[in-house]
């Protein structure tokens, strides 16, 4: 556990997010994901989804991080920075301090021991980055594959690490829980990360391994719709046998993932997807 | 004069500003701002027609499937096609598995926990309300969100995952659901209706939507256990029906489609009280007010291009308008427009406001509980469950659907198989909607003026109170 009291502070603020990472995290846990972090000793200082802070009550949370009153164990993004128009992070205003998210994260990110980006967007830009890129939306360390982003190529936390990614549109509820907590018992050294800033127990894997539909796939039988048994790479496009991910190896919501779904994987886990898919 | 800035309003999906203008104590005029724009209408414009699937859904974390839904459904128009009855049903069970549970967040994680500050302290409820309901630390959450998960659990069977599913289609759904997933589905469901019979209502299902009058509900309340009764006793401790009052007209695009029409019909409720039919094609958004250029008012014929200098503008948002009035959507209105007894009569003796819109949401779970069994038992397992996609021939297209929070509405014009325009108008684009060019505000706007904030200025919680009554999709709003 971090810091003397032996709990870990964690504060999560979103970005150009649609949410979806905290509605994924919300079905973790058994008896709930707030019983979850209190098992694990986790303080969580602010949530943009579930705190009872509102208004100025919340931005005295941030403050008093920035005034270095509250020991920063773990900062979360969840959500792209969108750094437009004109770098000014117009697009994206924290409401009610007249400062964009991404000033608040380029002056926080410098006090916390670890950065975490949840999700494909604050780690690479993701959908808000496709197409013309409306709102110039950046990963906190990636612009789709290249090194940079908000943060820059060369940032590290307090503790030496660059930004963890926990890619995924949305990611697995596991992915985002078992980070946090090996990171609450400082478990996760730069070579547990892999060239795209993943954790590599997530990154290990691919879409493709333990798909339900392989046996197909050994013998080339191909679906030609999406509802059909069969391969779904030949004519549908997937592309699980070169995402990262244990997607089924897991079960989504119960028993799912997208395959077992009956649509092609599109690579939610890699930087760009969002352009090709 | 005061003027009282709020924000970040958390415990709404996305982020949220309010300014009041504030003399002796009471709010005079409101100003409500998205404060988050990323683009989706620009993204889209040029990419092929069905990346419309992967893309849309992605405006919205909570309302995932109603995106994916609205998107499918003006592709579906677009290609002339028919949906497989079997894919109506099973789109019908994981859309309203969805909206439940969205009505479960915002009940337990968005909007209860307010009663557990200690601004309620003085009240003798306040000590019972802090234990069930104190954000992440009282104890609802641990019965509210694993009974979330086991209901998003329909998910893994009819839509891979939850958020973010490729599973809706313009012809059904990519899954076919055999024997064994069908008993499954059941079970996720029988163990829904448990929890709302036993946790929220302490009473069958059966009983709750046979209460028909405000009356009858007021004496089913007295002396129940539950969490919705539990509600109902501090909200007539504070006068929450004088609180948020709305400005009448409500809409409902019609919901749950199926082979026969819809379950909740499409309407409009307005002044008469009656129900009328609803000119879709009088819908228009105005940018006065917004930080959008002036292109078109007409979303079939309009685009998306931000103006962040713009003056006068203060929202992201632009202001839909119904013949040039603002709309409130959401449950109530889906429920008034449906003609659910209780709701019809809460609405007519007090119109919208903070207590009613939260018992329309509790009673719309009741009965979407009940129709997920029956659309789930409906299934005629031996038939396909998606007829195939074809080519979009150029023309405009709208797909309009109910998400949680209310009416959506997508609309596409296609031209050699891309996507030449795409205008999206979110529920909370309805009720959180800035002024228009008469200078007349948004539903929330117009709810929040006359509200007595005494000293408490931007802490004033019955501000918080009206602004989640309307359960707001920020990320949707402006998208």
């Amino acid at each position: 556990m971090s810091g003397s009291d032996g709990m870990t502070n964690v504060l999560w603020l979103q970005g150009a997010s649609c949410g979806g990472c905290t509605m994924s995290i919300l079905e973790s846990g058994a008896s709930g994901w707030f019983d979850e972090l209190r098992q694990f000793g986790i303080n969580l200082l602010w949530h943009p989804s579930v705190s009872e802070e509102t208004g100025e009550e919340a931005v005295e949370v941030l403050q008093s991080v920035l005034d270095g009153e509250v020991r920063l164990d773990l900062l979360l993004l969840e959500g792209s920075v969108a750094r437009g128009p004109n770098d000014t992070g117009r697009f994206n205003m924290l409401a009610g301090t007249n400062r964009s998210v991404y000033r608040w994260m380029l002056d926080l990110a410098p006090c916390a021991d670890y950065v975490v980006a949840v999700g494909s967007c604050a780690a690479y830009g993701g959908v808000p980055a496709a197409g013309s890129n409306p709102t110039d939306a950046v990963g906190l360390q990636f612009e789709g594959a290249d090194r940079g982003g908000a943060l820059g190529p060369g940032f590290r936390s307090r503790l030496g690490l660059p930004v963890i990614n926990v890619a995924g549109c949305a990611p697995h509820p596991g992915w985002m829980m078992e980070t946090i907590l090996a990171l609450t018992t400082k478990d996760v050294a730069t070579t547990d990360l892999d060239s795209y800033g993943r954790p590599k127990f997530v990154a290990d894997h691919l879409a493709h391994h333990g798909c339900s539909r392989n046996e197909f796939y050994e013998f080339k039988a191909s679906a030609e719709t999406m509802s059909e048994r069969g391969c779904l790479m030949e004519h549908l496009g997937c592309k699980a046998t070169q995402a990262v991910g244990d997607c089924n190896q897991r079960s989504w919501n119960g028993g799912g993932s997208c395959t077992k779904g009956g649509y092609a994987c599109i690579a939610c886990t890699s930087p760009g997807f969002e352009r090709r898919a | 004069m005061t003027r009282i800035t709020i924000g970040p309003f958390n415990r709404v999906e996305g982020d949220l500003e309010v300014r009041l203008d504030v003399e002796g104590g009471r709010v005079m005029r409101a100003e409500v701002t998205a404060p988050l724009y990323r683009g989706f209408e620009q993204i889209l414009e040029g990419r092929p027609v069905l990346d419309a699937l992967v893309l849309a859904p992605r405006i919205c974390g909570i309302c995932s499937v109603s995106q994916s839904v609205s998107a499918a459904t003006a592709l579906r128009h677009a290609m002339a096609i028919e949906a497989a009855p079997n894919g109506l049903l099973a789109t019908n069970i994981a859309h309203a598995a969805e909206n439940a549970a969205d009505h479960l967040t915002h009940f337990y994680i968005f909007f209860m926990p307010d009663f557990a500050r200690e601004a309620y302290a003085p009240h003798a409820w306040h000590e019972a309300a802090r234990e069930r309901f104190a954000a992440t630390r009282g104890s609802a959450s641990r019965d509210a969100l694993p009974a979330r998960a086991r209901l998003l659990e329909t998910m893994g069977i009819i839509a891979g995952k939850w958020p973010h599913s490729l599973a809706f289609q313009p012809g059904g759904t990519t899954r076919a659901i055999d024997l064994g997933s069908r008993v499954r589905l059941l079970s996720i469901i029988a163990a829904f209706r448990s929890f709302l019979e036993t946790i929220v209502f302490a009473d069958t299902l059966e009983n709750v939507l046979a209460l028909t009058t405000a009356d009858e509900l007021d004496a089913w309340r007295d002396g129940r256990g539950g969490d919705f009764a539990h509600f109902l006793r501090i909200a007539d401790s504070l006068s929450l029906t004088d609180l948020g009052r709305g400005t009448g007209l409500l809409m409902s695009y019609g919901a749950y489609e199926g082979v026969d029409g819809t379950l909740f019909p499409r309407g409009l409720f307005g002044p008469s009280a009656m129900i009328e039919p609803l000119p879709v094609k009088q819908i228009s958004e105005d940018v006065s007010h917004a930080w959008m250029r002036d292109l078109s008012t007409d979303p079939a014929q309009s685009s998306t291009i931000p103006d962040p200098d713009k003056a006068e503008a203060y929202s992201w948002c632009k202001a839909p308008r119904l013949s040039g009035q603002p709309i409130e959507v959401g449950a109530i209105a889906r429920q008034t427009v449906a003609g659910q007894p209780l709701i019809t009569d809460l609405v007519t003796r007090n119109g919208t406001n903070v207590r009613s819109r939260v018992v329309a949401r509790l009673i719309e779970t009741a009965r979407l509980a009940l129709a997920m069994e029956q659309w789930t038992r409906a299934l005629r397992l031996s038939e396909p469950f998606c007829n195939a996609s074809r080519e979009a021939p150029d023309g405009s297209h709208v797909g309009l659907v109910e998400a949680a929070r209310g009416s959506l509405g997508h609309w596409m014009a296609v031209r050699n198989g891309k996507l030449e325009r795409y205008q999206i108008i979110a529920p909370t684009t309805w009720n959180f909607s800035p002024r228009d060019s008469s200078d007349v505000g948004g539903p929330l706007e117009q709810a929040l003026v006359g509200t007595d904030v005494g000293d408490a200025g931007p802490r004033s919680v019955a501000i918080q109170h009206i602004v989640r009554s309307f359960d707001p999709c920020m990320v949707c709003t402006a998208h």
